[in-house]
């Protein structure tokens, strides 16, 4: 179970919370594997975590998340920014190929400018088969990272379309980043990514189209503040009215007014009772690993064999699968579940 | 779930020196993707400090260096010695690329477990991985 080079598990997490970043990576690849050792390292952990801003960085392939997350690194390790220089991690996302299960992990080439300085950990991880633009222990390794002393974490996604809204779930703030012409007013008031967006960034501020991107994101985005009010009266789920920011990855123009915007976020946050981002996180995390126990417990031994009967006769159509979920439920004693 | 029973093993191809050529590393990386590795790709003009950095942070079980620079016997030497002073001994270290036979030995005295030269196929750099990588217990 343990071997010279990672000691104990508890030290593991001991050591990754003191500062040695190699403890902190097998840590993470503990995590990422889903491994007891990574379970009960982040028992340990949990209670240590929750200071961090999670910041969700999402958009198109190509629209730059890679570089505007260097970026804002390079940005947050200046010494004259504000509250910096303080670490930053990295989580980037990329996909693996559903065929071989193999990835080419590539947004490092982006960020290696930071390879060598010791308070930005960047880490790549694959999404090993899970949709929605992240992996399924993302937001574990981001627990463990906030445990680990970093307070601003960057969790970017793999490139998504319309609709890969997982991260919003997971992060404090999220981020749509968009390149200039890349759609008409229609694409913008179009439901998904772009309602999930705390902050819309128009990248690549540099290029022609960009401010005319932005006015048309603005003018569609920011509209409707008569329904919020009547949803607000009436407790109805309301729209989030993202700020629409232009920004230049490429010569860094609008990264400081960013990093500025998120940490204005982040302030809100640490005093307000009730973190609905927080609440959300749980929620994500507890129906996770939820729908995994179940899973695990309705293939052990004890149950492995009705289960596999219960998905014949679905298969045969003799039982339709709402009432073999509560067959198979109903099979589960008090102590199954406990 | 669709989580495999085994996890699939992490590589970082790295280029290390200052020749732009990465066409190699590349087309290497696409293949090793193929046979279902995970492939982390750092790019060009990368400093033994940086791949050290690195191979350190993403955790990886190999590392694999694309040099045609001609400045192997440099570079290579000191990322072996970058990673055994990180506690990184276990990581297997291959390299690729334009490297003279007569230099292979004093590569291999110095921690670079393979060399491999032009004409090499895909698959069998995936084999030699297969067959020699340091799986940790889990």
């Amino acid at each position: 179970m343990t071997d010279s080079s990672t000691g104990t598990d508890a030290t593991l997490a001991e050591r990754a919370r003191s500062g040695d970043r190699r403890a902190l990576a097998r840590l993470l690849t503990e995590v990422e594997n889903r491994t007891r050792k990574g379970e009960e390292a982040l028992r340990a952990l949990y209670p240590l975590a929750g200071g961090a801003h999670l910041v969700g960085i999402t958009g198109a392939p190509g629209s730059g998340k890679s570089t505007l997350v260097a970026s804002l690194v390079s940005e947050a390790r200046k010494r004259d920014a504000p509250g910096a220089p303080r670490p930053v991690a990295v989580i980037a996302v990329d996909p693996s190929s559903p065929i071989t299960g193999g990835a080419i992990l590539g947004d490092r080439v982006r960020m290696q400018i930071h390879a060598s300085d010791r308070d930005v950990f960047i880490r790549s991880m694959a999404s090993r088969g899970h949709g929605g633009g992240l992996a399924t222990a993302t937001v574990a390794a981001a627990a463990v990272l906030d445990a680990s002393g970093f307070p601003l974490i960057l969790i970017e996604t793999v490139g998504t379309g319309q609709s890969e809204v997982e991260v919003a779930a997971i992060a404090d703030t999220t981020l749509v980043v968009q390149a200039p012409e890349m759609g008409d007013e229609v694409q913008a008031i179009k439901a998904g990514l772009l309602e999930v967006a705390d902050i819309v960034v128009v990248n690549k501020s540099d290029r022609p189209g960009a401010d005319r991107t932005a006015a048309q994101l603005r003018a569609m985005l920011t509209v409707g503040a008569q329904h919020d009010r009547a949803a607000a009266a009436a407790g109805s789920p309301r729209p989030k009215r993202p700020e629409v920011m232009l920004a230049s990855a490429l010569t860094g123009a609008g990264v400081p007014a960013l990093l500025a915007a998120l940490d204005r976020r982040a302030a809100a946050r640490a005093g307000n009772a009730t973190d609905e981002a927080a609440l959300k996180r749980a929620e994500a995390q507890l129906s996770g690993i939820l729908a995994e126990r179940l899973r695990a417990r309705l293939n052990d031994a004890a149950h492995r064999q009705s289960t596999q009967a219960t998905l014949r006769r679905i298969a045969r159509h003799d039982l339709d699968p709402y009432s073999g979920a509560d067959e198979l439920l109903a099979g589960l004693s008090g102590s199954d579940l406990a | 779930m669709t989580d495999a029973p085994t996890r699939p093993i992490k590589v970082l191809i790295a280029k290390p020196g200052l020749d732009g050529h990465d066409r190699g590393a590349k087309v290497l990386a696409r293949g090793l993707r193929d046979e279902g590795f995970e492939v982390i790709y750092t790019g060009l003009r990368q400093t033994p400090e940086m791949i050290v950095s690195a191979a350190l942070q993403e955790d990886v079980d190999v590392v694999g260096l694309s040099i045609l620079s001609g400045a192997h016997m440099t570079l290579l030497p000191k990322i072996t010695a970058g990673l055994r002073e990180q506690g990184l001994d276990d990581v297997l270290v291959t390299a690729g690329g334009i490297i003279p036979d007569d230099d292979i030995p004093a590569l291999e005295q110095a921690g670079v477990s393979r060399v491999f030269g032009p004409g090499t196929t895909i698959r069998e750099v995936g084999d030699f991985i297969r067959a020699n990588v340091h799986r940790r217990e889990e």
